[in-house]
């Protein structure tokens, strides 16, 4: 046991403006859960790209095993029996659970036989499938047995775990664990990519963890703090938000009975779902993606229209009304995806800034654009909000995610809502940006406003939120104070462990 | 290795210079072909290009100039819309056939009445509400039942032109003609010709209406909500309805302009240059049209530039089919060229090419 | 008019020939829509097929030599648009475009000294008794080979989207051409093969036009038979058979129209000649109104420009 599996040595790989990992050196040993930590943008994706042959590094060697590994493409990385579950991006939705994982497998058996091998699989290690069923039509946790199954039946020496429980509800989680020890115990490795250090203290043996591309650390994550971790993660102390305690005001959102149909024919319609938010006060609304997170906020900006008296504000049925009608009234939007949805990628931000605030900044006058007075709302969303960009005339797709979404959560919060509905608003942001846009949106409540924050973030949810409430296959659960919740209960409104089985420690 | 790196955002001076680097790149192209073709390449790009300017009988070809470009940069004008909206009105050759019909069956009902005031203005309304009614068939398809509209607008192409048979045979038909097709002609017929305006100059009210279409574009989408609707839905369709814009609306708008726009061309051309109702009467304005939109970057400005050149590559065919006997479809290919020339450069404008050690990722 | 001199035999038997450009050029079509590519340019490749075809079987006497030449001649120019928008990334609608002006004008140009000349006669296949059983024969086993290479053709398109490997890769690069390239296929690759096969197959179309059907060279022959193939894979949801079915009732509407037309019905030729058309539009409203699972057929990368950039 000596011997390394994996040895990365001194791997670099520059793209133009960023150095993307420079000099990342650590290995893995036979058995090892091994974590690999950081936040977003510190050079986690592209350092397991270049393990699973899809990126070549500039400089620097791979050893498996003692000889050279140095993959082309992922087929060579799989048949050198590395194997990979991916955060996005590698199932097929119109194609079926087994056709799938014949994709990712070099020599797949037949089809009658891959079925059974994956029913055989998928029993033993406790995630139930039918090889029959559309991707398309799973639940993300689903989603995932899809792709770790994929990854088991190729009998792999080290599986990569990109983020894995992101996508699953605490219970599900557990679960998950208890699959992967078990994979441990048979002698796998396993390379554990996340920022949730609690995950990685429960479940990793060593971790190596990276800012900015470089390695700034290794620790026994079983020995070491969360505190200490996210320090070297993060490089800073971190700004913990904070707010004055204060009780909530009148009625300003109510759903009644709110259903919506999906326009995605694999996505969640919404089912009688019934919230009131008060002013002042911030709903946090958990749940595993795609449980109808894009449905309710489709619902609330305008952009889908459902029965007048299923939405109302301050007692006035909405649910008719369309976007700009509704933002006359004072309900604004920030939906999840900046790009191409809160934001058209190659306009520049003055017209991005115009998008949503020609109502309520005055920017239009019968129907002719007042292109300086976009412009300088552009620039004072830019100063307000710290967006870190040569200026408004800079197309949105040339910001860093982090500025962007300063940039799009700014532009609704500038235009004074009476009620902000935001969709993972610190998605895919750095630490510090993330801190500042959760500061903005308390200060925001704290001056009256009412919100509902949708989030996957279940830690940023419980900072934040006064209510918490979870969406579930489309149902919102009652919602109760955040103050005081467990993990264990959180992790019932989201739905439990499906269904989901411990694996069988027999197999 | 070559590869393809995007840019943060798309460079303004490549979008400016990629449409001329396309021209250059077809001439050589051209060249190459009227070569194959056994013709002096350099001879016959001159022929193409300068001599209907600047040669010996350029008094006759600047005037067929702004004949040709006219229909050309008022129906791409239209079309430009819906491009930049992902709204594809490839069916203008339809249109302007139906707005031909419909402006001149109703100048022809007025025949012999001599009211000018009354029957060319009329026209004018009838030949753009010809073409807007047959765009609607795709728009209202597209949104009542989310038909795809690049087929629907291309196959009526096909109808049209039978109707406009039809027409030329049947209803239409002159009955002083002793039975041969086509229509009285509209140029004997001053109430209701679309005449020179200006003695030489080929400028009839066709060209005026491109030269109106061009500045109200302009100030469309560079001034208006309308046409920033238009850019932010082809930029980004889910941006743009989280932006409150109402897609269904914009495809009714988009082609409904650009249907009306192709009727005006044909009507014009009708009661204009072709004069007359007749089985052949369109030429494919329609589809060239399409080249100029797309030459022209869908900008007002350019699209009346790209006309121009395009006009030009009509009459120097013209003048190269006389005068070295390259035959007239080398023409239509020259064209073709000229878009996939157009749309290959065009990825200078948002990748810059690096060259250097190479990766697959 | 007299509408006993429209045998039903004869009728259903020109129905197939009628049928098989379409046919050829939407099967070629189906495969690389299901790749994830739009090509619009089906009918500048249908035409410069039928030039090319007709070109090489003049020349060399030989039909099937005509044939080859136009498989190669479509997939040819079908690379004009794989490398336009497979490597210089351009908008497929656009390119779909130019590729059709493009073909209508170097199809004229090419055949410019071949106008009214006659191709070799195509013979039909012997199938011996088989032609004599009464109707049947006439229908099915009186025609050349190329009318039952084109229902290979879409046999073997059927199998292998189904039952390969490569054809799973192939629908798998259609449906998410993100997730297939970090699986490690190469999609530029798949893509290119597929729009090769979608230029040779409509190619073949073109050429059954001016060395069969019609038999000889006009300019702009085609007329729209692209675009109705196109229709046709829509109508066909993407499947195989169902895109033969769709391009049989398309063969059977236009040989019905002719036959009135021939048979004199009090309806003008130009009403009847357009209703191909507007048939084809009428299926297309009505296939496109049955929103939800159907739809998923549809390739979800359909149209959708790929560039590995991370």
């Amino acid at each position: 046991m000596a011997d390394p599996l994996l040895k990365l040595d001194g791997l670099t790989k520059a793209y133009p403006g960023v150095v993307a990992n420079d000099g990342v050196s650590f290995q893995i040993m036979p058995g090892e859960v091994h974590a690999l930590l950081g936040e977003n943008g510190a050079g986690k994706s592209t350092l397991v790209k270049m393990i699973y042959g899809l990126v070549k590094p500039d400089a620097g060697k791979m050893s498996m095993r003692g000889a050279t590994y140095e993959p082309a493409t992922p087929h060579a990385a799989r048949a050198s029996g590395v194997a990979m579950v991916f955060q996005h991006f590698s199932l097929f939705d119109a194609l079926n659970v087994a056709e799938n994982v014949a994709l990712g497998m070099e020599n797949p058996p037949k089809p009658r036989q891959l079925a059974r091998r994956i029913r055989e699989v998928s029993e033993t290690y406790g995630l139930p499938l039918d090889p029959d069923r559309l991707v398309g039509d799973l639940s993300a946790g689903e989603r995932q047995r899809v792709e770790i199954i994929r990854c088991l039946l190729q009998d792999p020496k080290l599986l990569i775990m990109d983020e894995p429980t992101s996508v699953l509800t605490p219970q599900e989680v557990d679960i998950l664990f208890e699959t992967l020890r078990k994979l441990q115990s048979e002698g796998t490795s396993i390379l554990y990519i996340s920022h949730k250090l609690e995950e990685i203290r429960a479940l990793c043996d060593g971790a190596t963890i990276l800012r900015l591309g470089k390695v700034v650390g290794t620790c026994d994550p079983k020995a070491t703090s969360a505190r200490e971790m996210a320090e070297l993660m993060v490089g800073t102390a971190l700004h913990t938000p904070s707010r004055e305690e204060k009780a909530p005001g009148e009625v300003v959102l109510k759903m009644t009975d709110l259903s919506v149909k999906s326009a995605n024919p694999f996505g969640t319609s919404l089912k009688n779902v019934n919230l009131t938010v008060q002013a002042g006060e911030v709903v946090g609304i958990g749940g595993v993606a795609g449980n109808g997170q894009d449905e309710l906020l489709a619902a609330l900006s305008g952009e889908a229209r459902v029965a007048d008296a299923a939405v109302t504000l301050n007692g006035q049925p909405i649910g008719a009304l369309g976007p700009n009608a509704r933002r006359k009234l004072g309900l604004l939007a920030a939906p999840e995806e900046r790009l191409g949805h809160a934001a058209a990628p190659d306009m520049s931000l003055t017209e991005n800034a115009l998008l949503t605030g020609a109502v309520r900044e005055g920017l239009v006058s019968n129907g002719f654009l007042k292109w300086a007075d976009a412009k300088s709302f552009a620039e004072t969303i830019i100063e307000k909000f710290d967006v870190r960009t040569p200026g408004p005339e800079n197309a949105a797709r040339s910001l860093s995610g982090g500025n962007l979404q300063k940039f799009v959560i700014g532009r609704e919060i500038l235009q004074r809502p009476v009620c902000l509905v935001v969709n993972q608003p610190t998605w895919g942001v750095d630490a510090s940006a993330a801190a500042a846009i959760r500061q903005a949106l308390l200060d925001l409540a704290e001056n009256g406003a009412a919100l509902v924050v949708i989030s996957q973030d279940l830690d940023e949810l419980m900072e934040i939120s006064d209510r918490f409430a979870a969406l579930n296959e489309g149902r919102l659960s009652e919602p109760r104070p955040a103050k005081g919740l467990t993990v264990d209960e959180i992790g019932l409104m989201m739905g439990g462990a499906h269904d989901m089985e411990v694996a069988h420690v027999d197999g | 290795m070559i590869r393809l790196e995007k840019r943060p955002q798309p460079s303004k001076a490549w979008s400016y210079a990629t449409p001329l680097l396309a021209v250059l790149l077809t001439m050589v192209a051209g060249g190459a072909l009227f070569a194959i073709l056994g013709k002096d390449p350099l001879l016959a790009i001159r022929t193409i290009f300068w001599e209907p300017l600047f040669g010996e009988f350029a008094w006759y070809y600047r005037g067929q100039l702004l004949i040709k470009a006219g229909p050309l940069v008022l129906i791409a004008i239209g079309l430009s819309l819906g491009f930049r909206a992902g709204i594809w009105n490839i069916g203008a050759e339809g249109q302007y056939i139906m707005g031909a019909i419909f402006g001149a069956a109703v100048g022809l009902a007025f025949y012999p009445m001599e009211a000018r005031w009354l029957i060319f203005p009329l026209m004018i309304i009838a030949g753009a509400f010809g073409g807007f009614v047959w765009a609607m068939i795709p728009a209202l398809l597209k949104t009542k039942f989310n038909t795809n509209e690049i087929l629907v607008s291309l196959l009526l192409v096909y109808v049209a032109e039978q109707f406009l048979a039809s027409m030329a045979l049947g209803l239409l038909r002159n009955p002083e003609g002793s039975g041969f097709p086509g229509s009285r002609n509209l140029q004997q017929y001053p109430a209701a010709a679309n005449g020179e305006l200006i003695a030489g100059t080929g400028l009839h009210w066709g060209g005026v209406a491109a030269l109106i279409a061009v500045i109200l574009a302009y100030i469309l989408l560079n001034r208006h909500m309308l046409g920033f609707q238009i850019r932010v839905t082809g930029e980004s369709p889910r941006a743009a309805r989280f932006a409150g814009v109402k897609p269904n609306l914009l495809v009714v708008v988009c082609m409904g302009i650009s249907g009306g726009l192709a009727g005006l061309a044909g009507l014009f051309e009708v009661a204009g240059p072709a004069g007359q109702i007749s089985i052949d009467f369109n030429s494919g304005y329609g589809f060239t049209a399409i080249i100029v939109a797309f030459l022209g970057r869908l900008h007002p400005v350019g699209i009346l530039l790209a006309g121009l050149l395009l006009a030009l590559t009509y009459i120097g065919g013209e003048a190269a089919q006389a005068n070295l006997g390259l035959p007239a479809a080398a023409i239509q290919a020259f064209q073709g060229m000229l878009l996939f020339f157009l749309l290959a450069v065009d990825v200078l404008t948002n990748f810059r090419v690096r060259i250097g050690k190479g990766e697959m990722a | 008019m007299d509408l006993s001199t429209i045998n039903p035999a004869i009728l259903l038997a020109s129905l197939m020939i009628a049928s098989t450009p379409i046919l050829l050029a939407a099967i070629g079509e189906l495969v690389a829509e299901k790749s994830g590519v739009l090509n619009l340019g089906v009918e500048g490749m249908m035409i410069t097929g039928a030039i090319c075809g007709f070109i090489a079987a003049v020349e060399t006497g030989s039909p099937t030599m005509g044939f080859l030449a136009a498989a190669v001649g479509g997939a040819v120019l079908s690379m004009t648009f794989g490398i336009l928008t497979q490597f210089f990334l351009s908008n497929q609608v656009a390119t779909g475009l130019a590729l059709t002006l493009f073909g209508l004008g170097l199809s004229s140009l090419m055949g410019q000294s071949y106008v009214g000349l006659k191709p070799p006669p195509v013979g039909d296949i012997n199938f011996g008794p088989l032609a004599d059983i009464p109707f049947l024969g006439r229908v099915l086993f009186q025609h050349d080979a190329m009318v039952y290479v084109s229902i290979l053709i879409v046999a073997a398109v059927w199998a292998f989207l189904k039952f390969t490997r490569a054809g799973l890769i192939l629908r798998a690069v259609g449906e998410s051409h993100g997730a297939a390239h970090a699986l490690g296929y190469k999609v530029v690759a798949v893509r290119l093969a597929a729009i090769a096969f979608g230029g040779a197959c409509a190619g073949l179309g073109g050429a059954y036009l001016s060395l069969v059907r019609v038999p000889q060279w006009t300019e702009g022959m085609t007329a729209g038979a692209g675009w109705i193939a196109l229709a046709i894979v829509v109508f066909g949801s993407w499947k195989p058979w169902r895109v033969l079915i769709g391009a049989y009732l398309f063969g059977g509407v236009t040989v019905l129209q002719l036959n009135l037309q021939a048979a004199g019905v009090e309806v003008p030729v130009e009403y009847l000649s357009m209703s191909p058309y507007l048939i084809t539009i009428l299926v297309l409203v009505i296939m496109s109104s049955g929103r939800g699972r159907a739809a998923l057929n549809a390739p979800a990368s359909l149209g959708r420009t790929f560039h590995a950039s991370s």
